[in-house]
């Protein structure tokens, strides 16, 4: 169908509102699709920051605040509780 | 407070799924590989690294040794980075856990060790006894030396995690000093902040210099017995 195919080629800032479930359920979730998502990724910060010709130190530091980002989320709950609260 | 300065030593686990895994290999991200010959400035950075800690850690070594210079500089690196990105705030330190040294210590030094064994079996054998040693201390010193020749892949697997898990410690501790003294003493406060800034230096440094001599070592009983 005309419809689906021009589902296909959208990206996701291109995808009407209305059309949101059916993009999403349209996208491939198979392991070697995933693994696909993540290369793609992957290569897309890659060229943009750290593969040019004068890359500066932005690029590996945005990666490094993002892994210092998730170490956070990853222990919140062990951190909430050293709040400076007068009662825990 | 005695159960918060080791939460941050416990393996990290996500719903029931090993997240240390991905922490392992997160420092693989950050070294990527290229196949020209001039890349762009991260790549030639570390492949200009690389080049010096090779030529200086494997040029004592024969051409039989010198096999070994892909593990060994992969060592290098891993244990470097590891224990660099462990500095940032909240991350968890791999090399702090025993087990993963351990797993690192034993093969190496017993790779090095049977390696010895089967190629220059007299020349290992002979390394049991120092040169010129009086007679009737003959058996004491073998004992001494075949204990020696065992500790050393626990000394260089504890060195490492006490290194590092002491580091960190002090640096919790002294950190949670800081913060609790701003409000009964400012000065005390800085004088203790300042405390905090040269001990962040030191483990910089103790983080790659721990690496190297891990490698050293290893390249050590490489050369003894090849």
């Amino acid at each position: 169908l005309a419809s689906l195919m021009n589902l296909m080629e959208k990206k996701l800032l291109e995808v009407k509102l209305g059309e949101l479930p059916s993009w999403i359920l349209m996208r491939d979730f198979t392991p070697s699709g995933i693994a696909g998502a993540f290369q793609r990724g992957y290569y897309r910060y890659y060229n943009k920051y750290v593969n040019v010709k004068k890359g500066s130190i932005a690029g590996l530091s945005m990666v490094l605040a993002a892994y210092v980002f998730l170490n956070y989320c990853r222990s919140y709950k062990e951190l909430k509780h050293e709040r400076l609260r007068k009662y825990h | 407070m005695n159960e918060n300065l080791f939460t941050s030593f416990i393996t990290p686990m996500m719903l029931g799924l090993p997240l240390v895994t991905l922490i392992i290999l997160f420092p693989s991200l950050l070294f990527p590989s290229s196949n020209r010959l001039i890349n762009n400035r991260l790549i030639s950075l570390q492949q200009w690294a690389l080049q010096l800690m090779s030529k200086q850690m494997m040029s004592i070594h024969s051409t039989k040794g010198q096999t070994w210079t892909l593990m060994l500089m992969s060592l290098i690196l891993f244990i470097g980075s590891t224990n660099l990105l462990g500095l940032l705030p909240h991350s968890f330190t791999p090399t702090t856990q025993l087990s993963m040294n351990l797993g690192m210590a034993i093969p190496l030094w017993a790779g090095a060790v049977i390696t010895g064994f089967r190629n220059k079996t007299k020349a290992s054998l002979a390394h049991f006894l120092p040169q010129g040693t009086p007679t009737p201390l003959i058996p004491m010193l073998v004992i001494i030396e075949t204990i020696s020749l065992f500790i050393q892949p626990m000394a260089l697997a504890v060195r490492l995690t006490a290194n590092i898990t002491a580091g960190h410690l002090l640096i919790h501790l002294i950190g949670g000093a800081t913060l609790a003294l701003t409000s009964i003493s400012p000065t005390t406060a800085l004088i203790t902040f300042i405390i905090l800034i040269l001990l962040t230096i030191l483990e910089f440094a103790v983080a790659m210099i721990q690496a190297y001599v891990f490698t050293l070592l290893v390249s050590l009983y490489l050369h003894d017995n090849t």
